[in-house]
C-alpha cells in the first residue's frame, strides 16, 4: 500500500512546487513590476465593470421577487430625499409670520404683513414652531448619519449592507456564496500578502536610503521608493483610483487638505505624489514605520506632549512650509473620519499658517466596498479586514487650483470656504457642524444663539427701549446684553465670546487670554491673572494659582502638582514615589529620603531632614508642621501640628 | 454590521402600528431604520441619552421638553411602537381619515391631539393647567439670558390676562383651545412625511 503513496506523496509535492511558482510569477509580473514603474495593465477597471453589472442584475432579481410576494423593497435614504421634508423658512420668519397672520393681541407700531415684530410679544403658539423643529430634528438630522456608513440602493452582494433579506432568491444565495469564498479565500490572502510586501518595502528602503548623505539624488531616490511602495499598497487593496486636474497638484512649500473618510486616504494621495505627513507618534509597528519614513525625508511627527500645545504645532508646521525644499504637508483639518457624504467643520489651526493651500477632494463609490472607518466602533485591524475583504476601493481624487487667504479674511472664515470648494467638487454635502460631534456633545454656546435669536425676535428693534442692546456697536446700556459684535464694554454683559472680554464680570471667552482679573484661566494659553486657576497647558506663572499639573509648578504656594518632581523652594509636594532632590518633595506614598526635607503627611518618617507638610505655617524657619500626632524625633526635626516647634536646624 | 433594522420588524408589528398611527408601511420601515440607527445600547429601546446625541435637538431650547414628550409617566425607555405613537401626532392631517374612524377613538394626528402635544410641553406637573411658574420657565428656556426676569415676568402675566376667561390666573386646556383658534395649528404642528 505504501508503494502507491510514495509517487503520489512526490506528485503532490510537485504541483505544490508548480502552483506556487506559477503564483509567485504571476504576482511579481502583474502586480509588484507594474507598480514600480507606475503603469497599468487595466485589470483592475475590467474587474469593475463586471461587477457592476453583476450588481445591477443581483437588484433586478430582488426587485422581482418583491413584487411576486407582494411585498415592498426598503429603500434607502436616496437621491438625498429623506424621510421628511423639511420647511426653509428660518424660525424667526416663521414667527413672525405667526405675528402678521393672527389678528389676536395688540401689535404697536407697523402692522402685520412683512417687516419686523415691533412689540414685545409672546404667542403662545410660538412653541410650535420649535416644538416641530425638534421632532423633525428627531427623525432625520443631518449629523448623526454621517458617522454610519453610506446606504445603497443597489445591493453589492455584501451581507454588511443588506437591508432586504428576505427578498433573496437561490440564484442570488449561490452567487452570494461563490462572493464570498473568491473574497475570503482568494483576494483576501492575495491582499494581505501584497500589503505586507509593500509595508516591509518602504521599511527597508526608507531605512537604506536615509543612510545616504543629504542630496539630489537622496530626495529622487526617496520619492521613487515611496511611491513605489504606496502603488504596491494600493494594489493590496484593489484600489482602484481616478484622479482629476493634475495640473494643480500641491507642490512644495504648501499645505494639501482634504476631506477625511479613512486611513486609506493617505495611501490614495500619496500613490500620486510624495507628501510630508503630519502626526502623533506611535508605537508598535506603525512607530517603526514612521522612524524609517523620516530618515529617507523629513516629515512631521509630533509626540503626544507637543500635540496639544498648539503654538508649538503651528511654530513646527509653519516652519516646515517655509522651507522651499520640503514636500508639501498633508493634513485632514475635519479630524475624524466622517462617512463621505459631507465635509463638516474645518479646524482652523491648520488655516492659521501662512501659505499656499492646495485643496483636495476624495470621493469614494460605495458600491464596491465602503471606506468609511467607524473609529467608535470597529478598531484598526477590522477595519482592514472589512477593507480587504471588500470588492475594490473605487474612488475619484480632484485637485482644485491652490487657494490662499485673503485681505480681511480671519482663518476660520479660510477654512469655511475651502470646506465650501472641496464640498461642491466632489459633490459632497456642505456642514457647519463639528465633526468632533461623533464622540462629545455639542457646545451650550450654540444652544445660546438659538435663544438669542428668539429673543431677539420677541422684544424687537426698539431703539428706545431700555432693555434693547442696540447690535451696532459698543454697547453703552449697562444693562443691555452683549452685542457680539465687538468687545463687550457693558460691566453687566456677559463675555461676547468674540474678543478678549473686558468686562470684569465676564467669563472667560476662551479664545484669548481673558484679562479678566476673576475669570477662570481660558485654557488656550498661560494665565497672566493672578487670581486665575491654572490653565493646565503651561506652568502656571501665576502665584496663587495652583499647580497645573503637567509641568513643574513653579509656584510658591501651589500644591505639588502629582506627576513630576516639583522644585518648588516652597512645598512642592509630588504624591507619588520618593523624591531625592536637593529641594522639597512631600510624599504621600512612602518615606521620603531626600538630602534636604522630605514631606510626608501619613506616617512619621526618619530621616536625617525635616518633614515639611502642607498645612499650615510654623514658626519654625519657614516649615510648616506635619499633619500627624505623633511627634517623630530623628537626627532632624519632626513637626507636630499641635504645637509650635522651634527647632535650631532645618525643619 | 449594516443596517438589518427592516427584517427585525415583523408584518403583524408593522400592521398594528399602521391601525394605530396611520402611517404607511414604507414610512413604518423607514422610521424603524432611523430608531434603530438613534439606538446605540442597541436593546430595542431609546434612553434620554440616545435623543440628547442628536445635535439639532441638543440645541433646541426646549430640546428636553420635547424629549420628555416621548417618555410615558416615571419611564425612562421608549420603545418603537411609543416612538411611533408620538411621531404619529405629527402626522398632517388628511381630509379622508375623518370618515374611516368613525367608531374608532380619535386619530393620534387629529387637531385637538395636536395641542394637547403643545399643552403638555407647557404643563410639566400634568395637573391640566398652565401656571405662572409654568409658563415662566417655558419663557426661560425659550429666551436664556438675553431678557430679564422683571420683562419676561410681565410678559407671562400679559399672556395669562389675555388667556384666562374663568380668573383663577391659570391656563386650562379649554382656555388654550380658545386662544389658538386662529392658528393654523394643522399645518404648524405637521411634519411632510415622504414615502
Amino acid at each position: 500500500m505504501a508503494s502507491y503513496l510514495v509517487p503520489f506523496d512526490s506528485l503532490l509535492c510537485m504541483l505544490l512546487g508548480i502552483s506556487f511558482t506559477v503564483w509567485v510569477t504571476l504576482l511579481l509580473v502583474f502586480i509588484i513590476v507594474p507598480a514600480i514603474f507606475g503603469v497599468s495593465f487595466g485589470i483592475r477597471r475590467l474587474y469593475m465593470n463586471a461587477l457592476i453589472k453583476l450588481f445591477e442584475w443581483a437588484t433586478l432579481r430582488m426587485e422581482r421577487r418583491a413584487r411576486e410576494t407582494n411585498q415592498e423593497l426598503y429603500k434607502p435614504y436616496s437621491n438625498g430625499i429623506g424621510i421628511i421634508a423639511k420647511e426653509l423658512v428660518t424660525v424667526e420668519q416663521e414667527i413672525q409670520d405667526l405675528r402678521s397672520n393672527s389678528s389676536s393681541g395688540p401689535s404697536a407700531g407697523g402692522s402685520g404683513g412683512g417687516g419686523p415684530a415691533s412689540s414685545a410679544e409672546f404667542e403662545v403658539a410660538d412653541i410650535f414652531s420649535f416644538c416641530r423643529r425638534g421632532v423633525e430634528s428627531i427623525v432625520d438630522d443631518e449629523v448623526t448619519k454621517r458617522f454610519t456608513p453610506e446606504e445603497l440602493e443597489s445591493w453589492n452582494l455584501l451581507t454588511r449592507s443588506n437591508y432586504n433579506f428576505q427578498h433573496i432568491s437561490t440564484r442570488l444565495t449561490v452567487l452570494w456564496g461563490l462572493g464570498v469564498i473568491i473574497r475570503y479565500g482568494f483576494l483576501l490572502p492575495l491582499r494581505v500578502t501584497l500589503a505586507f510586501t509593500g509595508v516591509g518595502l518602504l521599511v527597508v528602503l526608507t531605512a537604506l536610503v536615509g543612510l545616504l548623505p543629504n542630496s539630489c539624488m537622496k530626495s529622487y531616490l526617496s520619492e521613487k521608493v515611496h511611491l513605489m511602495c504606496y502603488r504596491i499598497c494600493v494594489r493590496a487593496l484593489t484600489a482602484i483610483i481616478t484622479y482629476h486636474d493634475s495640473e494643480n497638484k500641491p507642490r512644495n512649500g504648501g499645505i494639501c487638505v482634504a476631506n477625511h473618510t479613512s486611513p486609506i486616504d493617505v495611501i490614495i494621495l500619496a500613490s500620486d505624489g510624495c507628501y510630508a505627513m503630519v502626526g502623533q507618534v506611535h508605537g508598535g509597528l506603525i512607530g517603526i514605520i514612521q522612524r524609517a519614513m523620516v530618515k529617507a525625508c523629513p516629515h512631521v511627527w509630533f509626540e503626544r506632549s507637543e500635540v496639544k500645545d498648539r503654538h508649538l504645532v503651528a511654530k513646527r508646521l509653519s516652519d516646515h512650509a517655509a522651507d522651499k525644499t520640503k514636500l508639501p504637508i498633508l493634513i485632514f483639518p475635519e479630524g475624524t473620519c466622517i462617512n463621505n457624504t459631507s465635509v463638516m467643520m474645518f479646524k482652523k489651526g491648520s488655516f492659521e499658517i501662512n501659505c499656499v493651500v492646495y485643496p483636495v477632494a476624495i470621493k469614494y463609490d460605495p458600491r464596491f466596498g465602503d471606506a468609511f472607518w467607524n473609529s467608535s466602533k470597529f478598531g484598526m485591524v477590522s477595519y482592514l479586514l472589512h477593507m480587504m475583504s471588500s470588492w475594490a476601493i473605487v474612488c475619484s481624487v480632484w485637485y482644485l487650483p491652490p487657494m490662499s487667504r485673503e485681505e480681511g479674511e480671519d482663518a476660520a472664515q479660510f477654512a469655511n470656504r475651502v470646506k465650501s470648494a472641496i464640498a461642491r467638487k466632489g459633490g459632497l454635502v456642505d456642514l457647519l457642524w463639528d465633526g468632533g460631534l461623533k464622540r462629545q456633545k455639542v457646545k451650550e454656546a450654540f444652544r445660546e444663539e438659538q435663544q438669542k435669536l428668539y429673543s431677539k425676535v420677541l422684544v424687537g428693534l426698539q431703539e428706545g427701549s431700555e432693555y434693547c442692546c442696540h447690535q451696532g456697536g459698543a454697547l453703552e446700556d449697562q444693562d443691555c446684553p452683549c452685542d457680539q459684535t465687538g468687545p463687550a464694554e457693558d460691566q453687566h454683559c456677559p463675555c461676547d465670546q468674540t474678543g478678549p472680554a473686558e468686562d470684569q464680570h465676564c467669563p472667560c471667552d476662551q479664545t484669548g487670554p481673558a484679562e479678566d482679573q476673576d475669570c477662570p484661566c481660558d485654557q488656550t494659553a498661560p494665565a497672566e491673572d493672578q487670581q486665575w486657576p491654572c490653565d493646565q497647558t503651561r506652568p502656571a506663572e501665576d502665584q496663587h494659582s495652583p499647580c497645573d499639573q503637567t509641568g513643574p509648578a513653579e509656584d510658591q504656594h501651589c500644591p505639588c502638582d502629582q506627576i513630576s518632581a516639583a522644585e518648588d523652594h516652597g512645598h512642592s509636594y509630588a504624591q507619588r514615589g520618593t523624591m531625592e532632590d536637593c529641594g522639597q518633595y512631600c510624599d504621600q506614598a512612602g518615606t521620603v529620603e531626600a538630602d534636604e526635607h522630605s514631606y510626608e503627611h501619613t506616617d512619621t518618617v526618619q530621616d536625617p531632614k525635616c518633614l515639611c507638610d502642607w498645612t499650615g505655617s510654623v514658626d519654625d524657619g519657614g516649615h510648616s508642621c506635619d499633619l500627624t500626632d505623633t511627634g517623630v524625633q530623628d537626627c532632624g526635626h519632626s513637626f507636630k501640628q499641635t504645637a509650635i516647634v522651634e527647632d535650631p536646624g532645618c525643619s | 454590521m449594516g443596517s438589518r433594522a427592516s427584517s427585525l420588524l415583523r408584518e403583524e408589528d408593522i400592521e398594528e402600528i399602521k391601525k394605530e398611527t396611520g402611517f404607511s408601511h414604507s414610512q413604518i420601515t423607514r422610521l424603524y431604520s432611523r430608531f434603530h440607527s438613534l439606538d446605540k445600547g442597541e436593546n430595542g429601546a431609546l434612553s434620554r441619552e440616545d435623543f440628547q446625541r442628536i445635535p439639532e435637538l441638543a440645541i433646541n431650547p426646549l430640546g428636553d421638553r420635547i424629549i420628555n414628550a416621548f417618555f410615558p409617566e416615571g419611564e425612562d425607555q421608549v420603545n418603537f411602537r411609543g416612538f411611533m405613537r408620538t411621531l404619529a401626532h405629527f402626522r398632517p392631517v388628511e381630509d379622508n381619515e375623518k370618515n374611516k374612524h368613525l367608531d374608532a377613538s380619535e386619530p393620534l394626528n387629529s387637531r385637538s391631539n395636536k395641542l394637547l402635544f403643545a399643552f403638555r410641553l407647557y404643563d410639566l406637573d400634568r395637573d391640566d393647567k398652565i401656571s405662572r411658574d409654568e409658563l415662566l420657565q417655558v419663557l426661560r428656556m425659550m429666551v436664556g439670558v438675553n431678557i430679564s426676569d422683571e420683562q419676561l415676568g410681565s410678559i407671562a402675566d400679559r399672556t395669562i390676562q389675555e388667556a384666562d376667561t374663568n380668573g383663577d390666573m391659570c391656563i386650562s386646556f379649554s382656555e388654550f383651545i380658545k386662544v389658538l383658534e386662529k392658528v393654523d395649528v394643522e399645518q404648524k404642528m405637521s411634519i411632510r412625511f415622504l414615502h
